[in-house]
């Protein structure tokens, strides 16, 4: 058995893969910052059979499928059209492709269903939630990671293109034993990788390689590379955490099969331990952590669309119109447009290169709609109200509620209130923005009792996920001292109180709901330091709180 | 490679198959919503779909795909007036497409080189009497999901802008597909699904290999794999072309209404569109079955994919809806 590649050794392997059958493989994700070692893998990818075509992540769908030239038209006073960077087949090299928006990401992996593309994603991500849309990284074969490769391990990457051309022709000759085909999805399988693009795109590497290598079937190593190049930085690696462990349990990927026997008669394949092995090997120990980082952060971020303030323009309160190209989405705002061009029409008309009737209308002249929509916020304070929070405390969150809402009035906020107590969580007070009718119910909030805190959380999450359906952008501050003691059904089960609270803030943390945790027990709890910590959210111990402080806090958490 | 991959070679995934089927023998039923991990073949069976579907005859060089030479709108130009045979169309939706790409606009091109108050009709008019495909709906923009609520329920398009007031057909059938992982679907948008499936990847190897095989037969023995496909295609176009003429002439025992409202009164569905889209599911599954009358059998072969999407939801729920409909539909239906 051979050694793993070597980093090095991947990115050529990677690149000729690519270079051999670049519409099989659909694309490389290049992990990287700019640097000379990204410059040599870019150049080398040049030895690519389709032109290169460079798009960054604000392009919009006049580049991208093609439209009217306006300039020239405006000048020829005809319809000029130019085409898009879509139109023919060719390798889009994609640069920032960690910023890449949902939008393009999404007109992107379309192109990609086509045969003939393939990409290149530059993907610069330094932040631990900066990577590749999810959609796109599921189409692209191939994935290299250059960062931390010293620069002495490195040469430079040769392909000589008659060999390439040689290595194409024979791409169609290169036969799949069927018995690798079953290895490889087994192995996909015992990682994790439900996508079963994943297996085949393996598939499509390993018979690149062997073309380039000239074998006429993808030989053990061969099919160990492929899987290392495309399979690696998808799955969860059993055990991948922990090397030192001694001797882990192999993991089964047939276990759950009741066809065991059958699965089992193969001994000359490659015991897919050995291959998890290399591709283990083969990745820099904390990138998966990094990549399932940057997964869950996706995730959560959700639609993208309902929420926080954004400028668009397609509607909400005007803001004064820009110069600019109208095109996707931007509409052109005639009669400042035409406000423009007033001034210049005699001097223009005299100079005209082709007499024509009408305005004369140049490209500088065209003005661009702007509005800007808010939508929103919604402060969900979720207040313990039991025996155990200090009666106090309770006051000063009231004073805050209030404090906030004044505020609030003119920022458009509104909050809402859920006092839990006794056995349950009731909503005091739904989302408004009414201050008088918050005055109203606040005053009567009564105290004592045991802490329902999972109730709490679970009517917090639900008010939440219904404001959101409504456009809002929902916040969740829980005010609380930590001692949960009451569990979901009503019950004075301190331990099932425990795991349910546990449960709710996994599915609350799930949805993606900003939350705040503000400790107002005298002293600061560990209890609720780890609720925090599980909601993924600021935790904030709040022993000598006034309302002003208290609304000082939160006002800053939101804004941020 | 120019045809796509072929909706019987689909492996598995039966309930995503079975869904788009029922839509092509009815297209009122309202539409599928497949939810999914990545790479499950969601958007192979949609693409598939559309080369599946039987052709319509409309008018040549009508924008909205009409039937009729009088139903061509009025501000349609360049009408021959010959009917010709034409794909149904599939229309894709981009994530990120704006208001004007969707609705259609004022046409700029004509308005500023020839001075001419033109509409040019967006991806609503294109997608008459046909399959509107949304791939990541969940990821879909508020304004755009707005527009789509309007028009999805009315069938009819209501441009009112830039000085144009023009109407027109968009009957279509919505096809939506995504991962729940990246977002919720607006519940309203949801609604307007007619079925909803979920689907996952294969657990079993075997299963798992089979369509490995078949696609790499596809990518790489195109001819021989399309031909031995297109017969199961053709017969699967004759069954839904043979559902269709059947569909009128249905009978609907009282028993099997009946029935329909017990099980979403069971489940607590809001509102009376569970019922409805039960129904007209189960007849097209009893048409597509060859049978002279709905059944209790057909009712239970899609009331999950009928009525998961309409329960209440239950954050901490995590088997999901569609077993708590099969519970129900167990104990309500025996």
């Amino acid at each position: 058995m051979s050694e793993p590649l070597s980093p090095w050794d991947r990115a050529q392997a990677a690149v000729t893969a690519l270079a051999v059958d670049p519409a099989g493989l659909r694309g490389l994700w290049l992990r990287a910052r700019s640097g000379p070692l990204r410059d040599r893998v870019v150049q080398a990818l040049a030895a690519l059979p389709l032109p290169q075509r460079r798009l960054h992540p604000g392009v919009d769908d006049a580049t991208l499928y093609g439209g009217v030239d306006l300039s020239a038209t405006l000048a020829h006073g005809h319809l000029v059209r130019a085409a898009g960077l879509l139109a023919t087949p060719a390798a889009i090299v994609l640069t920032m492709a960690e910023r890449c928006p949902a939008g393009l990401a999404a007109r992107l992996a379309r192109v990609l269903d086509d045969p003939g593309f393939c990409l290149i994603a530059l993907d610069e991500g330094a932040e631990p939630d900066e990577a590749l849309a999810p959609a796109l990284a599921d189409r692209l074969a191939l994935f290299l990671d250059l960062d931390g490769i010293p620069a002495a391990d490195t040469f430079p990457l040769d392909l000589p293109p008659e060999t390439l051309a040689l290595a194409r022709a024979r791409l169609s000759e290169v036969r799949i034993d069927p018995s690798a085909v079953e290895t490889l999805t087994r192995l996909a399988a015992a990682m994790g990788i439900t996508s079963l693009r994943a297996p085949l795109l393996t598939l499509a590497t390993a018979r690149a390689l062997a073309a380039w290598r000239g074998e006429t079937t993808p030989g053990e190593d061969t099919l160990r590379h492929a899987a290392e190049l495309t399979l690696a930085h998808r799955g969860t690696l059993p055990d991948a955490a922990d090397p030192e462990a001694a001797p882990p349990p192999p993991p089964e990927p047939d276990q759950p099969d009741s066809a065991e026997p059958e699965t089992r008669q193969s001994a000359d394949t490659p015991p897919d331990e050995m291959l998890l092995d290399a591709i283990r090997a083969a990745l820099p120990p904390d990138l998966l952590a990094r990549l399932a980082v940057a997964r869950a952060t996706r995730a959560a971020k959700g639609s993208g669309g309902s929420g926080d303030a954004r400028k668009g323009n397609h509607r909400g309160r005007p803001l004064p119109p820009r110069p600019g190209t109208p095109g996707s989405g931007k509409r052109i705002d005639l009669v400042s447009t035409l406000r423009a061009a007033a001034p210049w029409q005699p001097l223009r008309r005299k100079t005209a290169l082709i007499d024509k009737p009408g305005l004369h209308i140049r490209q500088s002249d065209l003005r661009l709609k702007r509005y800007v929509e808010t939508s929103d916020r919604v402060l969900i304070f979720t207040v313990d109200a039991s025996g155990s929070s200090a009666l106090a405390r309770l006051a000063e969150a009231k004073g805050a509620v209030e404090l906030l809402l004044a505020q609030a009035y003119a920022r458009r906020d509104h909050v809402a209130l859920i006092a839990f107590r006794g056995q349950s969580a009731e909503l005091l007070l739904p989302p408004t923005r009414s201050l008088v009718q918050t005055k109203r119910h606040l005053a009567g909030l009564p105290g004592g009792g045991g802490t329902p805190l999972a109730a709490g959380l679970q009517l917090g999450l639900l008010t939440a996920l219904q404001t959101r359906a409504r456009g809002m952008t929902p916040t969740i501050a829980l005010l609380t001292d930590g001692r949960g003691n009451i569990a979901l059904d009503g019950s004075a089960n301190r331990a099932q109180a425990e795991a349910d609270s546990q449960r709710l803030a996994l599915a609350l943390r799930n949805s993606g709901v900003p939350t705040l945790v503000i400790d107002i027990a005298t002293r600061p709890q560990a209890a609720l330091r780890e609720l925090a910590a599980r909601l993924d959210a600021p935790y904030l111990p709040l022993p000598r709180a006034d309302a002003h402080r208290l609304s000082a806090v939160l006002g800053a958490a939101m804004e941020g | 490679m120019s045809q796509p991959f072929p909706f019987s070679a689909i492996v598995g995934q039966e309930a995503m198959k079975q869904a788009m089927v029922l839509t092509a023998i009815d297209p009122g039923i309202g539409g599928v919503l497949v939810f999914g991990d990545r790479g499950t073949g969601k958007s192979t069976a949609v693409r598939a779909l559309a080369a599946l579907l039987p052709e319509i005859s409309a008018v040549d060089g009508c924008p909205v795909n009409s039937s009729r030479l009088e139903d061509v709108p009025v501000w349609a130009n360049a009408v021959s007036g010959r009917i010709t045979k034409r794909p149904t169309p599939v229309i894709d939706l981009p994530l990120g497409a704006t208001e004007d790409r969707v609705v259609g606009a004022l046409d700029i091109e004509r308005a500023l080189t020839r001075g001419e108050k033109a509409f040019e009709p967006g991806l609503l008019a294109r997608a008459n009497r046909g399959y509107l495909y949304i791939d990541e709906v969940n990821l879909l923009e508020d304004h755009i999901v707005d527009l789509l609520l309007d028009v999805a329920q009315s069938g009819e398009n209501v441009v009112e802008r830039e000085g144009l007031s023009i109407r027109h057909p968009a009957r279509f059938v919505l096809v939506g597909s995504g991962n729940p992982e990246e977002g919720e679907l607006r519940p309203q948008l949801l609604d307007r699904f007619g079925l909803s499936v979920e689907v996952t990847s294969p657990r079993d190897i075997e299963t798992r290999v089979e369509v490995m095989r078949r696609r790499d037969a596809y990518e790489n023995d195109n001819a021989a794999f399309m031909k031995k496909w297109r017969a199961k295609d053709s017969a699967l176009r004759k069954a839904i072309l043979a559902a269709r003429a059947a569909l009128p002439g249905l009978t609907t025992p009282g028993a099997v209404l009946h029935d329909c409202a017990a099980l979403c009164i069971a489940l607590g569905s809001d509102g009376l569109r569970g019922e409805l889209t039960l129904l007209r599911a189960a007849r097209a599954q009893s048409a597509f079955e060859g049978a002279p009358t709905v059944t209790r059998q057909h009712l239970k072969t899609v009331a999950t994919s009928a009525l998961s999407h309409r329960l209440r939801r239950d954050p901490l729920d995590e088997a999901g809806s569609g077993a708590r409909v099969a519970r129900i539909l167990a104990e309500t239906l025996p």
